[in-house]
């Protein structure tokens, strides 16, 4: 077993979304905020796939934002190979660190600027990171990683939007690629994209992470597609953690009410026959989320202290869940 | 032998630009029978939307249906006036689209766009209008529906304002919805509930359904016969099982194999390589050609029409006997 | 590995990017410029006034400003004639002092033409800098310098530029007032128009920020200025353009009121606005040409630059196209 390349710790992040002062004055509410994240630890091993899903508002961009420290934890940490990431970097440190991770986008286009070409797009990380490189010897550079993400060199005078969704997401994942990372986030990388189209990118991720030994944080909300890419997977609900667990295992004996219903509702493109499940209800407002546990309104195994107390993730087999019913071995 | 409901007969459509005139759809023939649900699926820009927009006379100008016709039973329905085709939609095509927002007034409240809708097809009194409007929200499944139905569209979750489309859409008792891409925008345990609502609704008005759509598996689940479109053409139809189980034309295998499934992990999946053309640059002969494992001399030169391969299975490619040119 | 295109043995460097005039040619905005008769007439319009204003010292028939070569005795010549006295022709006549309308006018838009253009210019460099200082901090900063803008929309143009007038009147010495009056005028003018190029590049700002390619910059490390210089200027320069072009006329119109009411440009540097004012006075007395000709050119350069930012606005609004 390979030693973790990050180390998510009891990661919290909270958004203000109160009304302006005045309103707030006006209408005597008093400040609003959203737990978009709350308490969620994970890690994940070098070389390894790590995979989030969840529904819409679940807190994965959240938690994708937070790794590569385009937003701050209100509370937690986020340690990176041994090194702590929250406490604000400077300098050539953080120099250092920052050249090691990167992040892809889901939505393609509005990842890439549009006034952009794109050999300027992929070049801007050997601009940041390696300076003393010259303007040919960046430019060959560029020419490489457009043949490896199966574009062409000539495809660099273009600019983004003469190319279709799939190939901006190679050029995304082009520049993700030229200061030479360990390790990318990848936030939805092909669901803007046709099943085809992901197929290709899905594939293309495959071949660089093998190639280049890369770690990733890969978030969907499609479960075929983590399946297909994770080792490792952790479910979503509501801003905390349902299930985790190696993704063999999980697929096979899902212990959270929340991660059977997901399993359920998906299609049955093979039709065996099978029959998606009615699921009841729908996620409810992160604003106003239930007390106890968050997915109480819409489980089948919901008692009354499911309403009261928040449950916490407890090991059960090769998984953790955070589920009453489970701890208490009622399923 | 019934009669079908709707048959669309070589019908094109042109986009007119500066570069030259843009053909979105290209000699689409099909027929969709009483009560059938027609998946229609294929990749972003392949025509689909644009179909279904000129079943229902809303394409958008510049663009125009350029050849063709279009039956509603034994009515030419594509060179109607606007006026009598405004009629048709709602009265006997019901629309609904991915967006709930766009389909939904947000400044009236739901109760008035159903009622509204109701009554400019059918001759019933406000009240008999707004029993019928509870009737079909109770139907879509959101409950409480007599209290609800006075709330406005922003009151209500994607997966509600959604429900409240289909009831907008059938609320006039159509023969055929045009279903664009109905779940796309709502999560996946909110996209099993739609997708039945839609189908038992369906089933129980009598109404045919036209569902277009990325979501392979939503067609595997809700639709009888399929139909794969390619660079504004149609590659395949066929019943859903036969395609889905054993797709004939090689770009519908290749989508099939593109799809990860749950069963398997880690691996890698099929792909196609390369991408579709830009629809005013698709390339002479087979417009599948330039990404086809399975491409020969023929393939190059001479375009396939979609054409019987087999009773009941249309498709265009040069591999099966019997497929004309185009 | 199955990728389209197998590794190249020696890798190959992206080609440099063809030139830009063949780029412009092709454009979209080209096309739909070709497409509208209005624009072509009024870019021609105002290409000429503006070629005439700049080109006025080598391609005006008369130096106004040179006493030498005026004759008091050409006064109010009518257009399209001799002079009584001299062999002085006229072609749209001479005002009171025998300078020739023609000329003045060339050397009036001249004057009006750079105050304009270096207000506008002045104002745009303030307003977006302010705009997307704003935009991309939000909070007090965005809250501070949008009220300022707020309070100086609130108050017409003109009114602003009279008082920083007056206070510049105040600060700066007699001696100096006339050589500074113009920069004065200019400063006047661009503080009263940033307020809205401010606004609008804030507004863009905002939406840029969130976009993921700023995102993305911000991940490798990339200073907040040269996000804000590089990455977001560029893509929100379009609506800047459009207003600048329409703030242009609105900019040379300002000069030509503050002229007019007398406290422009010195007497010594006639713009358009000095000229209405020194040719209104002949209106009624019958030398309608004094008048006439400044007015319409005026009109013509303020209307053609108007007419090019309308098209401007539409060529660069995608859903119109
Ligand atoms: N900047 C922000 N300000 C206020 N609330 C925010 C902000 N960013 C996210 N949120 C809220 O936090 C919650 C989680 O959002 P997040 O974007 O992480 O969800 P997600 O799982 O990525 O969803 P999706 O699948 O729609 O992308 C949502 O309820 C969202 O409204
Ligand atoms: N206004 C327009 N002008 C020119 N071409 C257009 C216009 N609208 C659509 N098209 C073209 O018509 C083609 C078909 O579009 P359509 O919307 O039917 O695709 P689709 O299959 O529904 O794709 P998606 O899955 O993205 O909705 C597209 O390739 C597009 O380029
Ligand atoms: S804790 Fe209770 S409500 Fe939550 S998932 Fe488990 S059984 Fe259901
Ligand atoms: S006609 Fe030829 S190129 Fe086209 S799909 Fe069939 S085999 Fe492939
Ligand atoms: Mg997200
Ligand atoms: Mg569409």
């Amino acid at each position: 077993m390979s030693e973790p390349l990050l180390d998510v710790r009891h990661l919290s992040r909270r958004f203000d979304v109160s009304p302006p002062w005045l309103n707030r004055k006006l209408e005597r509410t008093g400040k609003v905020y959203v737990n978009a994240v709350k308490d969620v630890s994970f890690s994940v091993k070098r070389g390894e796939t790590f995979a989030l899903v969840g529904e819409s508002g679940s807190g994965k961009t959240t938690i994708a934002r937070l790794i590569v420290g385009l937003l701050e934890p209100t509370e937690g940490e986020i340690v990176f190979d041994g090194q702590s990431l929250s406490r604000g970097l400077q300098g050539r440190e953080a120099r250092r660190l920052r050249r090691r991770f990167q992040m892809i986008f889901q939505d393609p286009l509005a990842s890439l600027n549009p006034r952009w070409r794109v050999t300027d797009i992929i070049a801007e990380p050997l601009r940041a990171f390696e300076r003393g490189m010259n303007d040919r010897a960046r430019r060959l550079r560029v020419g490489e990683l457009l043949t490896l993400v199966g574009l062409s060199p000539e495809d660099g005078v273009k600019f983004p939007h003469q190319f279709s969704g799939g190939q901006r997401q190679r050029i995304a994942i082009a520049r993700a690629l030229a200061a030479k990372p360990e390790f990318i986030v990848c936030d939805e990388p092909t669901s803007a994209l046709d099943v085809s189209v992901q197929a290709q990118i899905l594939n293309l991720m495959k071949d660089l992470q093998d190639e280049f030994g890369l770690t990733y944080v890969f978030i969907s909300h499609n479960l075929q597609v983590v399946r297909h890419m994770a080792n490792e997977i952790g479910v979503l609900y509501l801003g905390r953690l349902a299930e985790v667990g190696e993704s063999e295992a999980l697929f096979e004996h899902p212990r959270h009410p929340y991660t059977r219903m997901l399993l359920d509702a998906v299609p049955d493109i093979d039709m065996t026959g099978r029959r998606r499940k009615k699921v009841e209800g729908e996620i409810p407002s992160p604003l106003r989320p239930p007390p106890g546990c968050p997915f109480n309104p819409r489980c089948p195994f919901a008692n009354d202290r499911c309403r009261i107390e928040v449950p916490g993730l407890t090991p059960v087999g090769l998984q953790a869940a955070a589920c009453h019913a489970v701890e208490e071995g009622r399923i | 032998m019934t009669e079908p409901l709707l048959s669309v007969r070589n019908l094109a459509v042109e986009f007119p630009t500066r570069h030259g005139i843009l053909t979105a759809v290209q000699d689409i023939s099909f027929d969709i029978m009483p009560g059938e649900v027609l998946g229609m699926v294929g990749e972003s820009g392949a025509g689909k939307s644009m179909t279904g927009a000129a079943i229902i006379g809303l394409i958008e100008p510049p663009g125009r249906i350029a050849r063709g016709e279009i039956w509603l039973r034994d009515q030419r329905i594509d060179n109607l006036p606007p006026e009598k085709m405004r009629k048709i939609r709602g009265r006997h095509i019901g629309m609904i689209f991915q967006d709930p927002l766009t389909s939904l007034n947000p400044l009236y409240r739901i109760s008035d766009q159903l009622i509204e809708t109701i009554r400019t097809h059918l001759p019933v009194s406000r009240d008999e209008a707004r029993k019928r409007a509870v009737k079909l929200l109770d139907d879509v499944g959101i409950p409480d529906a007599s209290r609800r139905i006075d709330d406005y569209p922003h009151q209500f979750s994607g997966g509600m304002r959604q429900r409240v489309v289909i009831a907008l859409a059938l609320c006039a008792g159509p023969e055929l919805v045009i279903a664009d891409e109905p779940t796309t925008a709502l999560d996946v345990s909110v996209q099993a509930q739609i997708i039945e609502v839609m189908k038992e609704l369906c089933a129980e008005h009598g109404a045919a359904i036209m569902l277009v759509t990325h979501d392979m598996g939503v067609i595997a689940e809700a639709a009888d016969r399929v139909a794969v479109m390619y660079a504004g053409r149609l590659a395949e139809i066929g019943p859903v099982r036969d395609v889905i189980k054993d797709a004939r034309h090689p770009y519908s295998q290749g989508l099939m194999g593109a799809i990860p499934r749950l069963g398997e992990s880690l691996e890698r999946l099929v792909h196609i390589p390369g991408s579709m053309p830009r629809l005013n640059a698709v390339p002479p002969g087979c417009p599948f050609n330039p990404r086809c494992p399975k491409v020969f001399d023929k393939c190059r030169t001479h375009r396939p029409a979609t054409s019987e391969i087999e009773p009941g299975r249309r498709a265009a490619c040069w591999l099966y006997p019997g497929v004309t040119e185009a | 590995m199955t990728m389209e295109n197998a590794p190249a043995a020696k890798p190959i460097a992206p080609p440099r990017p063809k030139g830009r005039l063949r780029q412009a040619l092709d454009s979209d905005i080209f096309y739909s410029y070709r497409r509208s008769p209005v624009t072509i007439v009024a870019s021609i319009v105002a290409v000429s006034l503006i070629l005439m204003a700049i080109l006025a010292p080598w391609i005006a028939p008369h130096d106004p400003f040179n006493p030498a070569s005026l004759n008091l005795m050409d006064g109010f010549t009518p257009p399209m004639s001799q002079s009584a006295f001299g062999d002085n022709w006229f072609l749209m006549g001479a005002d009171n002092q025998g300078r020739d309308v023609f000329s003045t006018i060339m050397y009036g838009s001249r004057v009006s033409l750079f105050v304009g253009a270096m207000a506008t210019l002045f104002a745009i460099t303030l307003g977006v800098t302010l705009g997307l200082t704003a935009g991309y901090n939000g909070g007090t900063v965005d809250a501070i310098i949008m009220r300022i803008a707020d309070i100086q929309l609130s108050f017409p143009g003109i009114l602003i530029a009279l008082l920083i007038f007056g206070i510049a009147r105040g600060v700066i010495p007699a001696n100096q007032q006339e050589s500074m009056a113009i920069w004065v005028l200019i400063v006047a003018i661009g503080l009263s128009n940033w307020a809205q190029f401010a606004r609008t590049v804030r507004g863009a700002t905002m939406v840029e920020r969130q976009k993921d390619y700023v995102s993305a910059a911000r991940i490798i490390g990339v200073h907040p200025v040269l996000i804000l210089i590089r990455h977001i200027l560029p893509n929100v320069l379009g609506p800047v353009l459009v207003i600048g072009t329409i703030g242009l006329a609105l900019a040379i119109i300002e000069e030509a009121t503050l002229s007019f009411l007398g406290v422009g440009v010195p007497p010594t540097q006639p713009s358009l606005g000095t000229l209405i004012r020194i040719g209104q006075q002949y209106l009624f007395s019958g030398e309608w040409w004094i008048l006439f000709f400044p007015a319409v050119t005026l009109v013509l350069l303020a209307l053609s630059v108007n007419l090019l930012g309308d098209w401007l606005r539409d060529a660069l609004n995608p859903k119109l196209r």
